[in-house]
Order: structure tokens, then sequence, then C-alpha cells
């Protein structure tokens, strides 16, 4: 009995600080990476301003839940935020093909390498990235409403009679089942429809694409709408789960490049699994496991120190390390995409 | 109308971009369900002077027409809208899709149903209704050139240009894939290609172009080019 309570505290404490928040956040990622994905695979090249994109994304969804709020509109139990997206991913898909037809088409025109792309994108994501910080301004800014909680650590104690306590909040919930919607939603389009087919096969043969008749421009179009799209959602999801700071986007990139690339690039399915992935591995490795260990451990054996591989503030160096990994064994990445 | 074939490069000179003359003066023509069939030595232009006919590089000289129509201006994309199909020698399919969505992406200019063309690809191909479900890049070599062809075929053109469809298959595919394009032609459609296997080739062929340097040095029927000495000499191996 003493033991498989143990058991049952060593489950709710590694679900409660790993694999609820692993899934989460691995759904974030999961997004941004398809964005950067899709992208490499009809645009090819990697483009840097990806999470500047999800920045944008995310302050403009901000500005229309603050104005929806002094107006009065509130979501119930749902966060503001999900009704203000929708006008968000609109205005962030806006500025996409903006800056696709103003910067990016010029590079196309004169048929440059796709380094000259990837360093365009650079620039790209320094401009966002200061016109976000001009505009909403630096500070941390938390734009969650309604019900936080789902289950309450306290209440699951209550019920449960166990020492650890679960916490759920509704914002690790709507990350996961919005991001499984717009997946399906992606995968549907990829596979079912005319535009998604001619996606796909301008993806795979530029050339024999543009002899069938496939229009490249209205491809790149439909391309850039939905990274916009994609990234405004994962930013959105991100700022809500934790909160927004203009700065963390720009971190986010190396996970999010990280996973693309683990994934196979220019695979929608593999980003998905890089996401994941690089999720639980990066929240794994910063998790001390000192309570964990307590509870499992014969006796009363405890640990020395945390038995934390890493603290918090290295949790880059697991992306980083993962990215070399990938790159020196398998750089064509787990289902094997294209080679950067 | 003049007694003009139904398709001809006409004294075509030009070259890759900016780089120099491949082809001088080359004279391509195909008829209404003929096979016509260019060969020579490596490096005699016989792909430029196919892709020169569809319109992939910037003639100096010379003029294509189709039907009697000037579309030497036009770009490879409007040529297939006016009756064209082209089959690369490489990267000729869609390795990713299955063959069924190589076929829709064929069609993908088409506004109408296209069920019964996709049929016909079938029936002319039954092993690719065989594995129509399955990804295009999994298939066998011949199965990958059926697939090419399939492709080319779904917008229904007047002309089919090959670009060496017998490269790297064994001769029984070869065989095989030749049967094919006899049936083909059989439908009224003129075919268009350039092969390695010159004997082969010019055994099925109405017309053959030999190529040198850019030059045409013999053209006549595939029959009486297989007869003539010096072409079996110098181009056939004796």
């Amino acid at each position: 009995m003493e033991y498989s309570n143990d058991l049952l505290n060593a489950l709710v404490l590694i679900s409660n600080y790993v694999l609820i928040p692993a899934i989460s956040y691995g759904s974030q990622l999961a997004l941004g990476a398809v964005g950067v994905t899709l992208v490499f695979g009809i645009l090819r090249f990697a483009n840097f301003a990806h999470g500047e994109m999800m920045s944008f994304g995310c302050m403009a969804t901000i500005f229309i839940t603050w104005w929806f709020q002094s107006m009065g509109i509130s979501n119930g139990v749902f966060p503001t935020a999900l009704l203000a997206l929708p006008f968000a991913i609109l205005i962030t898909a806006l500025l996409a093909v903006a800056i696709d037809r103003s910067i990016f088409s010029f590079y196309r025109i004169h048929k440059s390498r796709p380094v000259t792309f990837v360093v365009a994108s650079v620039g790209v994501m320094f401009m966002l990235n200061g016109l976000v910080r001009i505009l909403i301004g630096t500070d941390e800014i938390i734009f969650r409403d309604g019900q936080k909680f789902l289950i309450k650590a306290g209440v699951f104690k209550k019920m449960t009679g166990l020492s650890e306590g679960l916490a759920l909040k509704q914002t690790q919930v709507l990350t996961f089942v919005l991001a499984v919607i717009a997946v399906l939603a992606l995968f549907w389009f990829l596979q079912r429809t005319r535009t998604g087919k001619a996606m796909r096969a301008f993806s795979d043969n530029e050339d024999l694409a543009l002899l069938s008749g496939i229009n490249p421009e209205r491809v790149v179009l439909v391309t850039w709408i939905i990274a916009a799209s994609l990234a405004t959602l994962a930013g959105v999801l991100y700022g809500l789960d934790k909160s927004f700071k203009p700065m963390v986007y720009f971190h986010l990139l190396l996970p999010i490049f990280a996973a693309a690339i683990v994934g196979g690039i220019g695979h929608p399915l593999g980003a998905i699994l890089g996401g994941y992935i690089v999720a639980f591995s990066e929240i794994t490795a910063t998790y001390a496991f000192k309570k964990f260990i307590k509870y499992l451990a014969p006796g009363d054996f405890v640990p020395d120190g945390l038995a934390q591989l890493l603290t918090t503030e290295y949790k880059f160096a697991v992306s980083f390390f993962i990215l070399v990994l990938v790159l020196l064994v398998r750089p064509t990445g787990i289902l094997r995409g294209r080679v950067l | 109308m003049t007694d003009e074939p139904f398709l001809i490069g006409d004294a075509m000179t030009g070259g890759y971009g900016s780089g120099p003359d491949i082809l001088h003066g080359c004279t391509i023509s195909v008829e209404k369900g003929q096979i016509a069939v260019i060969v020579g030595p490596n490096g005699a232009g016989k792909s430029t002077a196919m892709k020169a006919v569809f319109g992939m590089l910037n003639l100096n000289g010379g003029a294509v027409r189709l039907n009697g129509v000037d579309i030497t201006a036009l770009s490879p994309q409007d040529r297939v809208k006016h009756g064209m199909g082209f089959v690369p020698q490489t990267s000729n399919i869609f390795t990713s899709m299955t063959v069924e969505e190589n076929l829709e992406m064929g069609a993908f200019i088409r506004t109408d149903d296209f069920r019964e063309t996709m049929e016909q690809v079938y029936s002319l191909f039954p092993v690719l209704h065989e594995k129509r479900n399955q990804a295009a890049g999994e298939l066998s070599g011949g199965q990958r050139q059926q697939v090419a062809v399939g492709r080319a075929l779904m917008t229904r053109p007047k002309v089919l240009m090959l670009d060496e469809p017998t490269a790297g298959v064994s001769p029984i595919v070869m065989d095989e894939l030749f049967d094919r394009i006899i049936e083909i032609k059989r439908t009224g459609i003129a075919i268009l290609m350039v092969e390695q296997n010159a004997r082969q080739a010019l055994n099925i062929a109405d017309r053959g172009f030999v190529l040198v340097t850019g030059e045409n040095r013999f053209t006549d029927t595939g029959e009486a080019l297989l007869a003539n000495e010096e072409v079996r000499k110098s181009f056939l191996g004796g």
C-alpha cells in the first residue's frame, strides 16, 4: 500500500512537471516547425523570420483582445484571445504576403541562391522584431483571461488523498486540442484539395510542376498564408500558456528549427514529431528528478543533489545538442527530408 | 493550310542562356499519328533540339510552328496549353505522390472532368491502375517511365515529346515501352522522341532525324535510314 502510493505520487509528479508541460510545449513547437518546414518545402529556404511572425501574430491578437475587452466582449470561461485570433491571423497573413511581394519575390525573380534568401529572412526577422517592440513595448504581458485551471493542485490532492498535486491549466488543453485541429486541417488540405496537392507537387519537383501548369506564384501565396496562420496560432498558444515577451520568440527559433530538422525538413509530419521530441528532451533534461527518485527508490534513499541534468537556464543547449547530433548522424532527419 | 508538317521546328539556331549556339539551322518535324525519332552521337544536340521545339531555350534563328501557327514566342507552359506534352529524361515524376496524384497533376490545367482520360491511361498501362495508390517513387524504372508518360497524356496532347524514354531500363522493358508508344501513336497523337538506342528506335519510327553537331545529317523514313549504308556504319555500329 505504502509503495503503491509512492508509485502513484511519482506518476502524478512526472505528469505534472514533465508530461503535461512537454505535450503543450511540444504542440507549440510543432505548429511553429510545420510553418518553417512548409516554407522550406515550397520556397526552399530556412525562414529565420518565422519566430518573429509568431511574435507579430501574438501581438496583433493582444491588441485585438484589449480592444474587445474595452468593449466588454468576453469569451466566458475561454480566453478572449481566441475570439481575436481569426482577425490576428488575417492581419499576419497580409503582412507575410506583403513581405513576400516586397522582399522575397525580388530574389525569386533574380533566381538567387538559397543562402541569399536566408540572409534576407534574417533582415526581415530584425525588422519585425523592432516593429513589435515599437508597437507593444518590451514588457512582459499576460493576456490570458477566463478560467485558468481545469484541475487545481489542491483540489486534486484532496480528491485523491495523494501528497502530490496535479494541476491542469486550460491553456494546456487548449493548446493540444487546437494544435490537433490545425494539423488535421492542414493534412486534409495537403492531401485532398487541388491546391494542396499542387503545393506538394511543387515541393516535390518544381520543374515538373511548372510543366504541369501549376502557377508558382499562387502556390507561394497560399504557402505564406498557411505559414502565417500557423505562426499566429503557435505564437498565441505559447503566449497564453506562459506570457508574451517579444524576445521569447527570437529564442524559440532554435528549438523550432531543431524540431523541423530532427523530423526531416520539408516533411510536415516530421516537424510535428520533431516538436514533441525537442520539447520532451528539453523538459526532461532540465527537470530535477530528486523527488521522483525519492518516491521510487527503495528504502529511504534520497539523491544528494537535485538529480537535474541541466539547469533551466541552459535549456536551449538541449535543442542545440539535438540539432548537432541529427546533422552528424542523420542529416536527412527521421522521416528523410531534404538536406539543408 | 500548306503541306507543312503538323509540328515543325524549322531551321532552329540557338543554345542555352547566353552560351554558344548548339543548334545550327536544325529542322525537326512530325506528323499526326506518326513517330519521329531524333538520333545521333553524344553531344549532337538531340535533347537540345527537342527542348528547342518545346521552348525551353531561346532561338536565335528559325521558328517553331504547330498546326501552321507560329508558337516560337510561347513559354513551355503555354505550349502545354496548346496541346504539347513533354516527358523530361530525368525527374519526370512526383516521387512522393501516388501514381493517381501524378496523373491528377498532369491534368492540372484541365477544368473539365478528366476521369475518362485517366481510365484511358490506366488501360494503356494496366500496372499503373494496380499501383495507383502507391508512391510513384517506389516503382521500378520502367513503371516510373509509364507514370511519366501517363502524366503527360493527361492533358490529351496532340504532340507527345519523349526525351530518352528508355534510358536506364532493361531491353525487355524497352520493347514493352516501345509497344506502348506505338499504341499511343495509333490514337492519332504525333510522337517526337530522342533515343540512345538508335537501331530499335528507328525500327518503330516513321521518320528519323540523324543529328551531328547540331545540324541535320540525314533525314528519311526510319526504314530507309536503317538501310542506309553510311548511317549504319557511322551511327548504328555497323
